[in-house]
Order: C-alpha cells, then sequence, then structure tokens
C-alpha cells in the first residue's frame, strides 16, 4: 500500500519568534465582588467565563529534575569555525536538555532566555545548512526532543471544558515547546533526513508518547504534533500499521471509555489523507476500522468538534470503495440522533454529503429506511432540522435520484410532507416545504393525486387499529398464570 | 451484516401458529419483539419472562432462545433490556440443569460493541455461572469463556476478562492451568482496552488463586501491568495491589509487592500517582505497621509534597485516616516530625481545593494529637484556615468544630471563628451564605447562648430578609433549631419579637416571612407563647392587601392550628377563616376552606 500524502498547512508555524517570550501568562483577575453581584446573588455566566479565561498550564515534568543550574551562554554556532560546529551543535543539544517551569515567570529568566536563544539558533542550523545530520547527531537530536516535549499532560483545569465557549488552557512553557517542535519539524524535513538512520530513535515508544500528546489542550500544540505525526507516517513505512492501530486505539478508548479526548480532530485530519492513499480493494482492517470506529465515533457527545473531518474521512471511504454506502448509511441511521437537534443537522449535512457521491445502484439499496429517516427530519419540531433535511430538494443530483425511484420516495415522504405543510409552525418551513410538494408533484403527478385521496380518506376513517389498547388485554389472562406459577 | 436492524426476515415457528388459542396474546407479544418500533421491541423484551413462562420450559429452549440469539443486531437499548432479562431466565428454562441454554446469546451480547450491553451480558453471565453444576462448569460456561478471551475483536477479550474469577474456583486443576494462561495471555494483549480489562479484574482474580499460583503467576502480572507503558493500564495495578498485598504472608510483601508500590507513589505519571493517594488508607492496612513506618511515611510526605495539586488534594484528604491507622507506638513521633510539617504546608498551598480537602480532616488530627499538641501546633492552623481566601476552605473547618470541641473546647478558637463566621454569613455567593446557616445550630450549641446572643443573634435575623428564598427558608428553620436548643423563654425574649416586628414591614416578602417563622416556631414556641403573642398577628394579617399574604395566613392558621386551644380555635381563628373563605381571590379562597376542613371547624 502506497500512501498518497497531501500537504498540511501549519498554521501556527510562527517566524518571529522574538514574539514568544513576550507571551507572559496573564494573573487571571482577582475575584473582587461587585454591588450589584451580591445584590442578585447569582453572577452571570459571562462574568465567571471572564475570570476563567486565558489560563495557562504547567507541566508535571520538571519534578524529575533536582537542582537547576544556572546556564551560561555558549558561542554562536556561526561564528565557530565549521570544524567545531557539530561539537558544538552537540553542546547546544544538551543544554537544551534543561526544563523550566514556566508557571514561575520570575525565575531562572536569564536562563530561559540562553536556551530560546540557543533553541532558535538549532532550528537555524537544520534548516539552512547541509550535511549537519550525522549519524552521531540523531540519538541528541531525539534525546533532546523527548526530553522537551514528552511529558504526562496536567489535569484539566476545566473539566467541563466547553470549546465553543471557553478559552482552552494553553501551554506555559510554549515559548520553549514552540521552538522544539519547529526544530523537530526541520528536523524531519532536511533534505538529509535519513529513515533508516532515525528509525532507531523515531519508534513505536516515540510514536505512542507524541499520540499522548494529541489530548493538549493547547490547538497551537497539537497543530504541530498533527503536521509532526504525517510526517513520520510518510517517511517511517514501517511504522504505518502501527500509527494506524494506536490512532483506532485512541479512539477507541474516545468512543466506548473517556468521552473525551481534544485531539480527535487533528487524528481524523492525518486519517483522511491516509485513507486518500488506501490502494484497491480495501483491505478488511481499513473497512473493519470504517464500521466499528469511524461509524460509532457519530454517537460521540462532542461531535460538533471534528464532525467536519469525521464526515471528510467517511466521504473518502465511499469515493474508493461505493460498496460500502449501505453498510455506512444503515450504520448513521442506526446511530440517529434521538434527542439533539444540533447533532441531526451534522448527520444530515453527512448524508448530504454521501448522496453528493453516491452511485444510483447504491442508492435504490438504501433509499427506504434513509427516506424513512428525512421524512421524520422534515417533520420535525425544531425548524432548522427541518430546514436541513428539505435543503436536499435543492441539489440537483439528489433530485436527480428522487426522481429516478420518485415510486418508492414519493409514497415514504408524503405523509410527513403533505402534513406539516398544514402544521407546523415556522412559516419559512412550510414555504419550504410548498415548494417540496410542487417538485415531487411534477416528477410524477398520477402518483401524487393517488396518494392525496388515499391520505384524505384515510384521516377520515375512525381509528380502528389501536395498539396501545391492546397491552393491557394481552397481559391480564398471564397475570393469573403467574399467580398460580410455582414459586422462583 | 451486523447492521441489520428490526425486522427478521424469517418467521420462526412459534405459539399462535398451531391453532392454539390460548396463547394468542402471547403471539403478539412475540410479533411485537419483531416490530418496527423500537419502543414496542423493548416493552416486548421487558415482558419476556411473562413469554417464557406461558411457552414453558421446553419451548422456551427450542424456540424462544434460538430466536432471541437471532435478533442479537438490534439497537442497543433492547439489548441491554435482553442481557439483563436473561441473567434471570434460568427457572424459565427448566432449572441449573439446563442453565446453559442461556449462554448462547448471553455470548452474543457479551462481544457487542456498546460497553453498557457488554457489561451487562458479562454480569448475567457471572449470575448464572453460580447455577452450573461442576461438570456443566466445565463442558459448556468454561469453553464460552476460552472463545470469548481468544476473540477477533477487543471487545469479546474485554469481557472475558470479569469472567474467569467465577468459573475458577469450581472446575479441575487441569482447566485450572487452561484459565490461568489465557489470564496471563490478555494481561499482555495487544489493544490497550484489554489490558485495563485484566488489569481490573486481577485483584478479583487473584482472591480464587491458591497461594502459590498467586506468588507465581499473579506476581509477574501486577509487576508487568504496573509498568505498563499506558498510565491507564499503570493506575489499575495499584487498585490490584490492595487486594494482592491482603492476600500474600507478611513476609513476602517486601520482595514481590513492595517494589512494585514504591514504583507507583513515585510515577512519572500523576493519575498513577493520585491513585495511590486515593487508594492510601486500604494500602496501609494492607501492607501493616512495619512497612507503613518504613515506607509508606516518606511515600505519603511526597504525595503531600506532590508537583500536582490533585494528587495533594487525594493525600490532603486521607491525613486523619492515615494518621490514626499508625501504629499506636511512635505514632505521634511520627505525626510530629514527618506529616505535620507537610501539612502545615498545605495550609497555604496555592490551589484551593488542596486546602478546602486538608480543611475537612485537618481537624480530626486534634483527637489523636491531645490536648497540648493541638493547642501548641493544630490552633495556628485552624485559625489560618478560618481565615483563608476561599469560602470552602472556612466551611469545612467550621463544619469539623465539634471534634475540637470535645479535645479543647470551642473558646480558643472563638475569636477567630466570629469573623470567620460574618464573612460567610456575608458572602456574596448564596450556596455558601446557605452552607453556613447550616452549621448554626451546631454552633450556638458549642458556643453557648451569652455568646449567641451577644454576637450571631443579629446575623440570624439579617438571614431572614435575605433576596434569596433558599436563604429565608434555611433561615427559619435555623430559627426553629435554636428555639429547640435553647427553649422558649429565650424564643420569646430575643426572637419572637423580632420575627412579629416583620409582619409591619412594607416589603410583602418579608411579612410573608413573619408567617413562614411563626409555622416553624409555634410548635417549639408552646401554646401559651403561640396564642399570646403569635395569634393575634397572624389573625391581624388577614387584611393584608397581597393576596398572597392573605393565603399564607390560612395556611398558617392550619399549621398553627393544632397547637391552640379549642376556645381560641373557636372564637379567633373561625370567624377570619370564614372571612377569608369568602375573599375574591380564588387561591385565598381555596387555602381557607381546606384549613377550615382540616382543622374541623365547618
Amino acid at each position: 500500500m502506497i500512501g498518497q500524502l497531501c500537504c498540511l498547512s501549519v498554521t501556527h508555524a510562527v517566524t518571529s519568534v522574538e514574539d514568544a517570550l513576550q507571551q507572559v501568562p496573564p494573573t487571571p483577575p482577582m475575584s473582587a465582588i461587585s454591588a450589584s453581584e451580591k445584590v442578585d446573588g447569582f453572577t452571570r455566566k459571562s462574568m465567571r467565563k471572564a475570570q476563567k479565561q486565558k489560563k495557562s498550564q504547567g507541566s508535571s515534568q520538571f519534578r524529575t529534575q533536582s537542582s537547576l543550574v544556572e546556564l551560561s551562554p555558549l558561542p554562536q554556532l556561526k561564528d565557530a569555525p565549521s570544524t567545531e560546529q557539530q561539537d558544538l551543535f552537540t553542546q547546544k543539544l544538551q543544554q537544551c536538555c534543561m526544563l523550566f517551569d514556566f508557571m514561575d515567570t520570575v525565575t531562572d529568566l536569564k536562563s530561559k532566555e540562553i536556551k530560546r536563544a540557543a533553541l532558535n539558533e538549532l532550528v537555524d542550523y537544520v534548516s539552512t545548512n547541509r550535511g549537519v545530520l550525522t549519524e552521531a547527531a540523531y540519538p541528541e537530536i531525539i534525546n533532546m526532543i523527548s526530553t522537551n516535549i514528552f511529558r504526562t499532560l496536567p489535569p484539566s483545569e476545566n473539566p467541563d471544558f466547553d470549546p465553543e465557549e471557553d478559552e482552552p488552557t494553553l501551554e506555559a512553557s510554549w515559548p520553549h515547546t514552540q521552538l522544539v517542535y519547529e526544530f523537530l519539524l526541520r528536523f524531519l524535513e532536511n533534505p538529509d533526513f535519513q529513515p533508516s538512520m532515525a528509525k532507531r530513535y523515531i519508534d513505536q515508544k516515540f510514536v505512542l508518547q507524541l499520540l499522548e500528546l494529541f489530548d493538549s489542550e493547547d490547538p497551537r500544540e497539537r497543530d504541530f504534533l498533527k503536521t509532526i505525526l504525517h510526517r513520520i507516517y510518510g517517511k517511517f513505512l514501517g511504522l504505518r500499521a502501527f500509527i494506524r492501530k494506536q490512532i483506532n486505539n485512541n479512539f477507541l478508548r474516545f468512543i466506548y471509555e473517556t468521552d473525551h479526548f481534544n485531539g480527535v480532530a487533528e487524528l481524523l485530519e492525518i486519517l483522511g489523507s491516509i485513507i486518500n492513499g488506501f490502494a484497491l480493494p480495501l483491505k478488511a482492517e481499513h473497512k473493519q476500522f470504517l464500521m466499528k470506529v469511524l461509524i460509532p465515533m457519530h454517537t460521540a457527545k462532542s461531535l460538533a468538534l471534528f464532525h467536519a473531518q469525521l464526515a471528510y474521512c467517511i466521504v473518502q471511504f465511499l469515493e474508493k470503495d461505493p460498496t460500502l454506502t449501505e453498510p455506512v448509511i444503515r450504520g448513521l441511521l442506526k446511530f440517529w440522533p434521538k434527542t439533539c437537534s444540533q447533532k441531526e443537522v451534522m448527520f444530515l449535512g453527512e448524508i448530504e454529503e454521501i448522496l453528493d457521491v453516491i452511485e444510483p445502484t447504491q442508492f435504490k439499496k438504501v433509499q427506504e429506511p434513509l427516506f424513512k429517516q428525512i421524512s421524520k427530519c422534515v417533520a420535525n419540531p425544531h425548524f432548522q432540522v427541518a430546514e436541513r433535511a428539505l435543503y436536499f430538494w435543492n441539489n440537483e443530483y439528489i433530485l436527480s435520484l428522487i426522481e429516478e425511484n420518485i415510486d418508492k420516495v414519493l409514497p415514504i415522504m408524503f405523509g410527513s410532507l403533505y402534513r406539516i405543510s398544514k402544521e407546523h409552525w415556522n412559516p419559512t418551513i412550510v414555504a419550504l416545504v410548498y415548494n417540496v410538494l410542487k417538485t415531487l408533484m411534477e416528477m410524477n403527478s398520477v402518483l401524487f393525486d393517488e396518494l392525496t385521496s388515499s391520505y384524505k380518506a384515510e384521516r377520515q376513517r375512525p381509528k380502528a387499529h389501536q395498539k396501545l389498547d391492546i397491552m393491557p388485554r394481552v397481559i391480564k389472562p398471564f397475570l393469573k398464570l403467574w399467580d398460580s406459577s410455582e414459586p422462583q | 451484516a451486523p447492521w441489520r436492524i428490526g425486522i427478521r426476515t424469517a418467521e420462526p415457528k412459534m405459539a399462535g401458529a398451531d391453532g392454539d388459542d390460548s396463547l394468542y396474546p402471547i403471539a403478539v407479544l412475540i410479533d411485537e419483539l419483531r416490530n418496527e418500533d423500537v419502543q414496542l421491541r423493548l416493552n416486548s423484551i421487558k415482558k419476556l419472562s411473562t413469554i417464557a413462562l406461558a411457552l414453558g420450559v421446553e419451548r422456551t429452549r427450542t424456540e424462544l432462545l434460538p430466536f432471541l440469539t437471532d435478533t442479537i443486531y438490534d439497537e442497543d437499548e433492547v439489548l441491554l433490556a435482553l442481557a439483563e432479562q436473561l441473567g434471570n431466565f434460568t427457572m424459565l428454562v427448566g432449572g441449573p440443569e439446563y442453565v446453559h441454554c442461556l449462554l448462547p446469546p448471553l455470548e452474543s451480547l457479551a462481544t457487542v460493541e456498546e460497553t453498557v450491553v457488554r457489561d451487562k451480558a458479562v454480569e448475567s453471565l457471572r449470575k448464572i455461572s453460580q447455577e452450573h453444576s461442576p461438570v456443566d462448569l466445565e463442558v459448556h460456561f468454561e469453553p464460552l469463556v476460552k472463545r470469548l478471551a481468544s476473540g477477533d475483536w477487543f471487545t469479546s477479550r474485554t469481557s472475558a476478562c470479569g469472567l474467569f474469577s467465577v468459573c475458577y474456583p469450581r472446575v479441575s486443576s487441569t482447566v485450572k492451568a487452561e484459565i490461568r494462561q489465557h489470564f496471563r495471555t490478555l494481561c499482555s494483549d495487544d489493544t490497550p482496552m484489554v489490558r485495563r480489562a485484566a488489569a481490573s479484574k486481577l485483584g478479583e482474580f487473584a482472591k480464587v488463586l491458591e497461594l502459590d499460583y498467586v506468588k507465581s503467576d499473579i506476581i509477574p502480572l501486577f509487576t508487568a501491568l504496573a509498568s505498563d507503558e499506558q498510565d491507564s493500564v499503570r493506575l489499575l495495578a495499584v487498585e490490584a495491589c490492595v487486594s494482592i498485598a491482603t492476600l500474600l504472608p507478611q513476609e513476602d510483601l517486601e520482595t514481590l509487592v513492595m517494589p512494585t508500590l514504591r514504583q507507583a507513589a513515585e510515577d512519572k505519571s500523576w493519575r498513577v500517582r493520585y491513585m495511590v493517594a486515593d487508594k492510601f488508607s486500604e494500602l496501609q492496612k494492607a501492607v501493616g505497621p512495619e512497612i507503613t513506618k518504613n515506607d509508606l511515611v516518606p511515600a505519603f510526605q511526597n504525595l503531600l509534597k506532590d508537583c500536582e495539586a490533585e494528587v495533594r488534594a487525594a493525600a490532603a484528604n486521607k491525613v486523619k485516616e492515615f494518621c490514626e491507622n499508625l501504629p499506636e507506638d511512635g505514632r505521634e513521633t511520627i505525626i510530629m516530625t514527618h506529616i505535620l510539617p507537610c501539612v502545615k504546608e498545605l495550609v497555604s498551598d496555592t490551589n484551593q481545593h488542596v486546602k478546602s480537602a486538608l480543611a475537612s480532616v485537618i481537624m480530626g488530627l486534634s483527637t489523636i494529637l491531645g490536648k497540648d499538641n493541638t493547642i501548641e501546633h493544630l490552633l495556628p492552623l485552624f485559625l489560618a484556615q478560618l481565615k483563608d481566601e476561599c469560602p470552602e476552605v472556612r466551611l469545612n473547618i467550621i463544619s469539623n468544630l465539634d471534634c475540637v470541641n470535645e479535645v479543647i473546647g470551642i473558646r480558643q478558637l472563638s475569636q477567630s471563628l466570629l469573623p470567620a463566621i460574618v464573612e460567610l454569613a456575608e458572602d456574596a455567593k448564596w450556596r455558601v451564605r446557605l452552607a453556613i446557616i447550616e452549621y448554626m445550630p451546631l454552633l450556638a450549641g458549642q458556643l453557648g447562648v451569652e455568646f449567641f446572643d451577644e454576637k450571631l443573634n443579629s446575623l440570624c435575623m439579617a438571614w431572614l430578609v435575605d433576596h434569596v428564598y433558599a436563604i429565608r427558608e434555611a433561615a427559619t428553620c435555623n430559627l426553629m433549631k435554636l428555639v429547640e436548643k435553647f427553649g422558649a423563654e429565650w424564643a420569646q425574649n430575643t426572637i419572637v419579637p423580632k420575627v412579629l416586628g416583620m409582619a409591619n414591614d412594607p416589603n410583602y416578602l418579608h411579612r410573608m416571612t413573619t408567617l413562614f417563622c411563626i409555622n416553624a416556631l409555634s410548635e417549639a414556641c408552646g401554646q401559651e407563647i403561640t396564642t399570646k403573642h403569635m395569634l393575634p398577628v397572624v389573625l391581624k394579617m388577614s387584611n393584608d392587601q397581597v393576596a398572597n399574604v392573605r393565603f399564607n395566613v390560612a395556611k398558617c392558621l392550619q399549621k398553627i392550628g393544632p397547637v391552640l386551644d379549642n376556645n381560641a380555635l373557636q372564637t379567633e381563628v373561625k370567624p377570619v377563616l370564614e372571612k377569608l373563605a369568602a375573599d375574591q381571590d380564588m387561591d385565598v379562597k381555596y387555602f381557607a376552606q381546606e384549613a377550615i376542613s382540616v382543622l374541623a371547624l365547618a
């Protein structure tokens, strides 16, 4: 299988690194009690939020260093004679293994600045020079990177973090960490970079630790990680299956155990380009991933955060192998949101994306269950859901599919459409429904008239069949049975 | 196809088909098992025992169960109900002799994706495993466990982890060896989900193993899981550590358990250290006094000083329990020299959760350390926490005052207590105010009536006019408890006049508070005060302009009626209620009529 990788952009790659140090973590404002708060007793949500925002977070890692030694500046790499440059490079790498507490904004300022300058130089050194990646440099480089970025992420300061309203907690050590990520990226992209040499250090354990960092709350960090993991996937063929499997595990844990993982969208973005490169026919492993991981991911509470990426992956799969359409659509119908209108709108969006690429033969296989669901959505009292479903009729391709199968689709849709054209509270929806009914009538006016008259006849008839009534009568005889049965 | 929903195409041969009319209703239920509407299928599944009972044991075995096994591809909600039902089905399939018939559907359910369904299926399997004879256990149950343990998808292997311990004790030694082998395999499974499941069942499995095998099998697994690459696995090993340490003789603990436990207490992941802190009391009991003294004391110190607040808070929570359970000889020295210095630092911790966790237990140390140490060492800490900026810390101290009271008496604290209470009483958050009100009766009891009258009484009255209803309500209830404590005479002198004074307040909410107070106080104050002082005020308020006040007068009269004598009821209450019963407001009428009928004045 040859992965055809498309380029992911690093939007946060900062060019002027000088700004970085100025981002001193702001202290949260003191919680002074205003007079108005005292009167109404309830603080407004926005006020509480304002107090919480813009927090930054340290990490548990510096406890491992027993005593901090003050760093002393080394000579600049560009000033060193070329014979000594490589040696100095190593020394700088080692110097950068010193970690600092960025929650403490007053101590070690000098050493922090020395490390920052050294990191800047290192970034520069690997991106502009050729022949610097000697075999001996690899372990030093990886050691510096691992020491700096691999850490247990601290507990979330805000467990009920709402990504749409709250500001994320930012990594306090970012002035250094950012440069280390930048360095790692330049290292991987250096023309002299040799995967065969690096694979002793960039191994499964390295990847595993990298994947754990995707849970970082800092979007800048996740963005770097995304690009880096993608590069690794592209360059290390031997790690590909492993990376896919571990992403798989991360997702399963997210779906079935924790319901929380910050990096889902980023990982899905990587997967999107991986799926794009899958060879045909698809392996069973990949199909299983689609059905057992990607489809159940639609049940996540935080779907809104990664739905675009998820839908992209699904559509990629279907474009590769159209025969997967039926199981995918049935899967989506199985997990169709029952109470969350916002999610329902997302599902409808995804269905439209799928219908955009569906083959007519596949459409025939799913039209019945699918339009039963769409008919429910059209009649949804939440106008956004109804509206989203009715927009399907603005899509030329979908219209052509419906027209081709009008004898199947119209009977399913008719009842709902007819009813809400009279009953829906929202005038926009009623107007949309009229248009849809008109379109459908034009497709097959005979069938339309038939359905209209049978619908009306049905409504006139007294309700003969009432299931609710049957139940108690069914149970009663067996209550006796219970009494006379042997004790359990 | 696993995505198949709903209706099965195959028509099972079932009740009703053979023309037996008495089974017709059952046929309807069975029909609904296949209905397109999930709710109907769900209802039917929940009545599964009725269906089975009507079908009889044989047809349940030969027809119903195969049919159910076939419906496994349904909505998770239906499957959950099914998994639960099958756990209680033993008698319905003909008793223990046939219980193994339930295994095929439960096996399928134990492999589905949805965790709650799987867990329920495992729970039912564990339940019915007890009903298997030893022979059936080996012939039917154990092979199922093996199949699950070697399943392709992680779900079945995860489920298998929960089944080893229930069948192990009752099978032959050959089968036992196989079970141990399967458990070993799952502990080193490729998928972290499975290793987590295995790690979480490690302690349970260890308990049913013979001691030799605990040492030879469980310990290596424990060591391996405790150094797993995933912290989510390592932290589960900490839980198992408690059970394992309890099983081993003291002399083996040092070599078999302690290296792993020490490593866990210093793990690089805070989640693992948190787990150690959280389980510290259990660990302490499991390893015994000697190891506690040598190992756990320094470990506990480190946890109290951990760089992660989450860990410090978990450890702070355990301070009292840990100190209590220290071996009595040397306890005081250990606390004074090793624990107290850390506790002192926590008092000024940067994280409020840590301080508040500490505040909820720190008072408990006074009984352990005795009067002199408490005064010299703990009192300054209590006082510092009483001045803490975070209200929760202050509240936690105040709520545990009784511990200190027993040792040194509360007077030592009263000077600092008062400002703390006043500040909490006026806190901007009503939940804080509510919490301090709830401690008032306790405080009043400990501080005595004089101190109360002088310092706290005005606070209690101020709460009655708070702008939050919950506070006014709690304040009313508080007054009742105070009267129960200090007696009716005290009430008459200090509280009643103020309460009754509010009846003339321009704000109708405050006038209603008078009525609510009377509702609460009349019983505790007794007939005399109620008749002489309260009743006239209530009756007068029946002329209030606000209807809400008037119908509360009616409710109030209904409430205090039983305290009054018959004369007062007939001559004073009755006319007023009759007048209110003719009020123009509907609600006033309603409550007046209700009061008349409850008090039997009609």
